[in-house]
């Protein structure tokens, strides 16, 4: 059985996605995760989810080109850059 | 401070760590692998502070007695091919280990009292460890004969006014202990490469 291990550098961090273990059940998960990913201090907490309970979304239909919802046609950088001098040109005027 | 009995303590701990540390590599399951490989280095580390109750260089203890010279109990310097022969030894030290510890812990002389409070802190996951293990493998006859064929050497580990009670932990009736102070021939062999850095770097080798 396939356990996905998520790990948390400090409190009030966001978990994130360590690794993932094979164990029988959720207690040899836990000590095995203990060691994997807790040993050094590196981690305050862990979770630990069998990898058949998560719910995978993988696929993105695009048929119809809808890119305008995406951000990336936009120069952000020549926007923020016109911005930054008409602040600028406001600020000494 | 009963210096013989720590010794035979720091002993059990050292080569204990040091058989389980063979597992390095070759346990059966990765994850395993890594996890049993840290409660040998564990263990390592409480022989060592052990030694430091009893000498001011815990090295000298561990590395420059000659073999006849160590105290460990027999169980722990059997040389176990099987993996569950060395899961049933390490169920049956933790119990009798935790015995032990537990009345160090009262002892009056309050630096052991305190490593013996320090040291069953970390030996309470070991504890949990070795349970999870003895559940899973409780009922096969591998373990069971394991355990049977080991117990004689486990009561070995205890001194005999704490023999009844690790009988009655397990259920299981006394019998003839096999006692600290006798080793076996693949102890020679263990010792020799356990002082081989030792002997090569009189000094203290630098990592």
């Amino acid at each position: 059985m396939i356990w996905e291990v998520f790990r948390q550098d400090r409190k009030g961090q966001p978990f994130e996605h360590a690794g993932s273990l094979d164990a029988p059940d959720a207690e040899f998960a836990e000590a095995w995760a203990r060691e994997q990913y807790g040993r050094r201090g590196e981690s305050v907490a862990l979770w630990l989810a069998p990898r058949d309970a998560v719910h995978v979304v993988g696929d993105w239909a695009d048929e119809f080109d809808l890119k305008y919802r995406r951000v990336d046609g936009y120069s952000i950088k020549a926007r923020l850059k016109e911005a930054r001098e008409r602040a600028a040109a406001a600020g000494t005027g | 401070m009963n210096e013989l009995l720590l010794l035979g303590l720091a002993d059990d701990e050292l080569i204990l760590g040091w058989r389980d540390s063979e597992w390095t590599g070759i346990a059966p399951m990765l994850e395993e692998d890594v996890a049993f490989s840290s409660i040998a280095q564990n263990e390592i580390g409480h022989a060592r502070a052990v030694y430091e109750l009893l000498a001011d260089d815990a090295d000298v203890l561990a590395f420059d007695r000659k073999p006849e010279e160590y105290r460990c109990a027999p169980l722990v310097e059997l040389h176990l091919l099987d993996w569950g022969r060395t899961i049933a030894r390490r169920c049956l030290y933790e119990v009798a280990d935790e015995i032990r510890i537990t009345a160090l812990m009262e002892d009056d002389d309050a630096r052991v009292a305190g490593l013996a409070a320090k040291i069953n802190r970390e030996e309470a996951y070991h504890r949990m460890h070795a349970e999870m293990w003895r559940e899973r493998l409780a009922d096969t006859p591998q373990f069971r004969s394991a355990v049977d064929e080991l117990w004689r050497y486990a009561l070995g580990v205890l001194p005999p006014k704490q023999r009844e009670a690790l009988a009655a932990r397990l259920g299981r009736e006394q019998v003839d202990a096999v006692e600290r102070g006798t080793h076996d021939d693949a102890f020679a062999a263990l010792h020799d490469e356990m002082t081989m850095v030792r002997r090569s770097a009189p000094a203290g080798a630098q990592w």
